[in-house]
């Protein structure tokens, strides 16, 4: 599978954060010190009226969203992964969450692929935070055009919504035309013996993997289930059905993730045997991005390797 | 319609009133916090009643005021406040912290969309208070954001965040009380997490700071007439109170932090508020009265 590597999907968040600047006057943007980092710097230069860089305090930083949000504004609020869910958290849950607010937190740095920065800077647990807070739809774009359209889409609607972006360039799988919800899903490639779903950086190792197992025979369809909340429950379930069996993909801790969700909707509308590429319960460390993803488990070799050990479980 | 403000000359017998509604709830509801809603209540009564720019037949009235109750378990005062108000009927008090009741035991806007925000979680509201500030600045609006902090929350970090963040930008549209009662939950502040010098710490994040008695109407009012000439700073009003203010068996006892007064108890302080102290004298005499921690 050929690797063409498009813009980081924080790039991407920055630039249609731009363009939905120009659209819709009621948002307001708010960071916590990292705006040249996540991206809401180029928003800032354009619309300085409309931006605040609160400082080191995610606290406050989520706690004045939801004080914006009452006041009829749309504020789109960022930092890394990490801190906004870690130390934001009891904001999100009583300023954001509980009064359903109209807050968009789109965070950056999200997983291992932060790389040399070391574990606390990378967040492996923040979609099982955001996934947990009732109402929050959380989503996971895999290139820059999922992203675009995933910010944009997020704007539009009424409600809270969380929306992960990462450091590296993204190797693109999507293109401008690919129609994208929140909360739809993409068929990205057919097959029949075993479905790979995925989603960020993990939606191409599995078409990667798709294509090795090819080579041996195996036909595998492959998913982007770029939103892990609401999940895409018939997509899912009709290539369940179709192949049999499931192998989920993502760049997150192994409990409360995308595998945890898919396992959930399938335990009840149509078991499969299944397999999880995840990070395995443990905190990575510094490297380069693709040194730690390889170490943590989460290239194509990966994915290929637990779709070959789950055929062995179908019937 | 606009709610008409009361003359000052009606503002203490309402206080009066809504003290006596608070005892009535929170006995009525069999749990809640005595304490920390009678220290609010001549800030409480004063804002609602009488300040404030608001519309409780259009809650939602775009050119209101706004308030935030970031010590959220003081929340009977403000439900007694708002239903003096016009926003709900008074016979709703008795249903607080009963299933599926707008009153729930900590402010809910799911349940009660007049609120502003949802709070209990302390250390919250003067950030949504500098959110709801900061939009009214963008939008060059005449209005203010009034938020009741209490001592004890302002352990909490988030509030210094908030504090400086509204210093820093010049939040002017936003009056905070804090309510110095000098308890929280487990005791003395002093004892626990001493604040002071709390005005030089308010005064250093760069907010005009006035010192009152929380419990003289005329201070408050002459306060907030204060605040609103100075610009390009948020305004904290610290104020000085006394928990459980109004019940001699409750003031400066803070085993009503959090427990509802027994129907006894709901009895001598109704009594006590009318001008007759006799009934709580002999509770108090008859060793009934529980004390907490000092």
């Amino acid at each position: 599978m050929e690797k063409k590597l498009g813009l980081a999907t924080r790039d991407a968040y920055g630039q249609a954060l731009l363009e939905l600047g120009r659209r819709e006057p009621r948002i307001v943007v708010l960071d916590g010190d990292l705006s040249s980092s996540t991206r809401t710097a180029l928003f800032a230069k354009e619309y300085p009226g409309r931006f605040f860089n609160v400082g080191i305090s995610e606290a406050n930083l989520v706690g004045l969203a939801g004080g914006l949000a009452q006041a009829g504004k749309i504020p789109f609020i960022s930092s890394f992964a990490c801190f906004m869910t870690c130390k934001g958290y009891d904001q999100l849950r009583m300023a954001v969450a509980v009064p359903h607010q109209n807050v968009k937190v789109v965070t950056s740095h999200g997983g291992i692929s932060v790389g040399e920065d070391g574990a606390s800077q990378q967040s492996i647990e923040d979609l099982a935070l955001a996934t947990s807070l009732p109402g929050f739809i959380v989503a996971v774009p895999a290139d820059e055009h999922a992203t675009r359209a995933l910010v944009y889409e997020a704007a539009g609607l009424v409600g809270p919504v969380y929306i992960r972006t990462g450091r590296p360039k993204a190797p693109l799988v999507h293109d401008a035309k690919t129609p994208f919800r929140l909360g739809k899903g993409i068929l990205l490639r057919e097959g029949k013996d075993v479905t790979l779903a995925g989603n960020g950086l993990l939606v191409f190792e599995a078409l990667a993997a798709a294509e090795e197992l090819a080579a041996g025979g195996i036909s595998a369809a492959v998913l982007d289930l770029h939103t892990v909340k609401p999940l895409d429950e018939p997509l899912l379930v009709e290539w369940a059905r179709r192949t049999g069996a499931v192998v989920t993909a993502e760049e997150h801790q192994i409990w409360g993730g995308l595998g945890s969700a898919v396992a959930r909707t399938l335990a009840r509308q149509h078991p499969v045997p299944m397999e999880f590429v995840a990070i395995q319960d443990t905190y990575a460390e510094s490297g380069k991005p693709e040194e730690l993803m390889a170490k943590y488990g989460l290239t194509s070799r990966h994915i290929a390797e637990k779709a070959r050990q789950v055929l062995q479980r179908k019937r | 319609m606009r709610f008409q403000p009361l003359p000052v000359a009606e503002l203490p017998a309402a206080v009066r009133e809504i003290r006596k509604e608070i005892i009535r709830m929170l006995g009525t509801a069999g749990s809640g916090h005595p304490g920390g809603s009678l220290s609010a209540a001549e800030m409480v009564t004063c804002l609602f009643l009488h300040e404030m720019r608001h519309d409780p037949g259009n809650p939602k009235w775009e050119e209101r005021d706004r308030f935030v109750l970031s010590k959220g378990h003081g929340c009977p005062v403000v439900y007694a406040a708002m239903a003096r108000a016009g926003y709900f009927p008074r016979e709703q008090l008795a249903t607080l912290r009963k299933l599926g009741s707008p009153l729930q035991g900590h402010p809910d806007t799911r349940f009660l969309p007049a609120l502003e925000a949802c709070t209990g979680s302390l250390g919250q509201g003067l950030s949504i208070a500098s959110g709801l500030a900061l939009s009214m600045k963008m939008d060059h609006r005449e209005g203010w954001v009034y938020a009741l902090l209490s001592d004890g929350e302002t352990e909490e970090g988030q509030t210094w965040e908030a504090a400086a963040f509204a210093g820093f930008h010049k939040l002017d549209r936003l009056i905070a009380f804090l309510d110095y009662n000098k308890f929280q939950l487990d005791g003395a502040v002093r004892q626990i997490l001493d604040l002071e010098p709390l005005r030089a710490k308010w005064e250093a994040f760069r907010w005009d700071v006035q010192e009152i008695d929380g419990h003289e109407i005329p201070q408050i009012l002459q306060a907030l007439r204060k605040a609103k000439t100075v610009r390009e700073q948020p305004h904290l009003i610290l104020a000085h109170t006394t928990k459980g203010k109004g019940v001699s068996f409750m003031e400066n006892n803070n085993y009503f932090h959090g427990v509802a007064p027994t129907a006894e108890e709901v009895q001598a302080a109704l009594k006590e508020l009318d001008g007759d102290p006799s009934l709580s004298q002999e509770l108090i005499a008859a060793g009934k009265v529980k004390r907490g921690g000092k």
